[in-house]
């Protein structure tokens, strides 16, 4: 599906603004609202101008999570293709009323006679002090739910496949998109392009261990792989892309392969989906049961704000070494990655976010 | 206001009293245990439902909360997938997975019903919404009672609606009870119209106890909202006869003032309906038993129906979670 002859690297803002572009462009019932979307910071850039190119189809809204969340699918059931955006994921908290028992359940309770074809964006994070309230990840909360679908899109090569696949879904897709990964770059074709929902890519072959992630941690697990790599180690890579649908297929053949699971999640451990994927390896009786099983996830607590605890709370890459070393009951040369981790500051993407929000 | 010609009083009277007769129905036959899920009737607060379907047009568009048996009906939802519904049969309105609470006819734009006060008020915005996006020439009615307004997406939706001039009619019964609690240990000594003009949305309120008067005034607002493209609030007096959820008259259980309950009866929807027509010179005894007869044979033919019609096939559980 990737365009090979394209070179253009683009930011994942620009891959959502580009997709977002292109949806409304090509679909004439698709709308986008949320606060920020016309401002002029315009939701982090993820829209900038955008009402300007799409008038009527653009606006700014009442701080109402709930109702804003009601009103799209109250438009979604009569014939309209919306786009909700929230700045932060903890302010959805407000709309669960709508989320969970409308959104997710409209098309079961009456049916099966009518579609919600909505997307909510939702803006995920860590760091810069943002505490408590500004940078949970509720990632699990949403996939517990039937009748929605969570994607956790990681490069912005897959946000903008995926954006435009969750645009064509005739279901509620819910995207979480983490803030730090908003500056990363990669390869983006111009023209539209699908990424399937519901299909996890695994990123490297690897015959010792499967590693599954997906969103800003993929990025500390790849960073961890280089180091990995240099010892010896042949780690299969899996991002998941998708929570729900869960492609449990492909990570069933990379664990019978390699008879060894890490799953790292950004989320707390109790009751979160890095939990789900292992009691599913599990309780597969195609699966060994001397398969090993561990997982990386925050701790159970929520998330302090001092940069001085940042860290001593998130997931690095020398944590996933360390597990990895673990598992396989090997003494790996530490050296390459913690030489690499020397002097970060793990409340900050990198050197050059200066904040304030 | 203009007048009422004969052949809609009839119609009107009609529908009041096909409601009823329907609701008295499975009032009847809930103890049988055959109907397996709550029911919220609506007997004695039929009035507003048919005075507001009988002010719209057909394609606009109507949604509900739990007790909105009266609003599917009058509205022209389809009897027999009613009654499929309540007995959790294939044939249901829902296909069986929505129940008494979970109400929906798309063939006549009744966008559904569902069970949390106040969980389709912005779904009716954002209907409302995708009307005036389409240039459709729709309004949307948003039934509710009177505890939807202690709820925040009450006053986030009313907002919303104000600011971008959608075309919804915030529909209020106020039965002034909200299971067995009075309104006054609900909300302070205000009428609940003020709320609606804090919002900036034009609101009346009106004793719907004369079904025809209720259709009348309805009729020039209704209008008005449609014409104005702008929300409306619309308050509706009225009072529930039997229980909260169920079957039973439940006044033995002394949470209603006797004197109300009594005040109430005296302003039965349905003889002052008769008394309207008689006065008006519409009534015809033998058109009324005519048409009591009709209904009552619609009803059998529906419950008879829905009682032979099978549970849905094993095979459809869960199958309607996701579409393809």
């Amino acid at each position: 599906m990737q365009n090979n002859t394209s070179t253009r690297e683009i930011t994942y803002i620009e891959a959502i603004r580009e997709a977002t572009y292109q949806v409304l462009e090509s679909e004439p019932k698709s709308f986008l609202m949320g606060l920020g979307v016309s401002d002029p910071k315009g939701c982090f850039g993820t829209t900038t101008n955008l009402h300007e190119s799409f008038p009527g189809r653009v606006f700014e809204t009442p701080v109402s999570e709930n109702t804003l969340t009601g009103v799209c699918l109250g438009s979604a059931i009569t014939g309209l293709r919306p786009i909700l955006v929230h700045l932060r994921i903890d302010f959805t908290m407000y709309a669960m009323d709508q989320m969970i028992n409308n959104m997710a359940k409209w098309r079961s309770m009456f049916g099966g006679q009518v579609n919600v074809p909505m997307v909510v964006r939702m803006v995920i994070g860590m760091g810069w002090g943002q505490g408590n309230q500004h940078s949970q990840n509720l990632q699990s909360f949403f996939a517990h739910v039937p009748g929605i679908k969570v994607i956790v899109p990681a490069t912005a090569y897959d946000m903008k496949g995926m954006l435009i696949s969750a645009m064509k879904d005739n279901n509620p897709v819910i995207i979480l998109e983490h803030r730090w990964l908003q500056f990363t770059k990669s390869i983006v074709p111009e023209e539209m392009y699908e990424v399937p929902i519901g299909k996890c890519n695994v990123l490297t072959e690897g015959s010792d261990i499967t590693i599954v992630s997906w969103g800003q941690v993929l990025i500390e697990t790849l960073k961890a792989n280089e180091f990995l790599k240099e010892n010896g180690v042949s780690a299969e890579i899996i991002d998941l892309r998708s929570l729900t649908p869960l492609d449990m297929p492909a990570i069933k053949r990379s664990v019978q392969k390699t008879g060894k699971l890490l799953v790292v999640d950004s989320s707390w451990k109790t009751g979160g989906f890095a939990g789900e994927i292992i009691a599913r390896v599990c309780e597969d009786p195609d699966i060994m049961l001397d398969t090993m099983t561990q997982r990386l996830c925050y701790p159970d607590f929520p998330v302090p704000s001092s940069p001085g605890h940042a860290n001593h709370y998130y997931i690095r890459s020398t944590h996933i070494f360390d597990k990895v070393s673990n598992m396989l009951e090997k003494e790996l040369d530490k050296s390459g990655v913690l030489a690499q981790e020397e002097g970060r500051l793990l409340d900050a993407p990198d050197q050059n976010f200066i904040g304030p929000f | 206001m203009h007048e009422l010609d004969a052949e809609k009083a009839r119609a009107i009277y009609y529908d009041l009293v096909r409601v009823r007769r329907i609701e008295e129905e499975i009032k009847k036959r809930y103890p049988l245990q055959e109907m397996r899920c709550p029911v919220h009737l609506s007997i004695g607060q039929e009035s507003p439902a048919v005075a507001i379907s009988h002010a719209i047009n057909k394609t606009d568009y109507m949604m509900s909360g739990h007790r909105s048996h009266s609003h599917y009906l009058a509205k022209g939802g389809d009897l027999r997938k009613f009654i499929c519904e309540l007995y959790g049969r294939a044939d249901g309105c829902s296909k069986g997975q929505g129940g008494s609470m979970h109400l929906i006819d798309l063939s006549v734009d009744f966008l559904g019903a569902t069970s949390i006060v106040g969980g389709t008020v912005p779904i009716a915005v954002g209907a409302a919404f995708s009307s005036k996006l389409q240039n459709e020439n729709r309004v949307t009615v948003s039934c509710i009672g009177d505890a939807v307004v202690e709820e925040g997406v009450f006053h986030e939706s009313m907002n919303f609606a104000a600011v971008n001039d959608l075309p919804v009619i915030f529909f209020c019964e106020n039965n002034f009870y909200s299971i067995y609690t009075p309104l006054p240990q609900r909300q302070p000594a205000r009428p609940l119209t003020d709320l609606a003009k804090a919002h900036g949305v034009k609101a009346v309120s009106i004793d719907s106890s004369n079904v025809f008067k209720t259709y009348m005034m309805l009729d020039s607002l209704v209008a008005e909202a449609r014409r104005d493209k702008k929300p409306l609030f619309l308050e509706l007096f009225t009072y529930r006869y039997v229980e909260h959820c169920g079957p039973h008259e439940d006044d033995n259980l002394q949470y209603r003032p006797d004197s109300e309950l009594e005040e109430w009866k005296a302003k039965e929807p349905i003889l002052v309906a008769q008394n309207h027509l008689k006065e008006a010179g519409i009534w015809d005894q033998a058109w009324s038993d005519q048409i009591e007869k009709r209904i009552e044979e619609e009803i059998h033919e529906a419950f008879d129906y829905a009682i032979n019609c099978p549970y849905p096939p094993i095979e459809n559980l869960g199958s309607y979670t996701y579409a393809k």
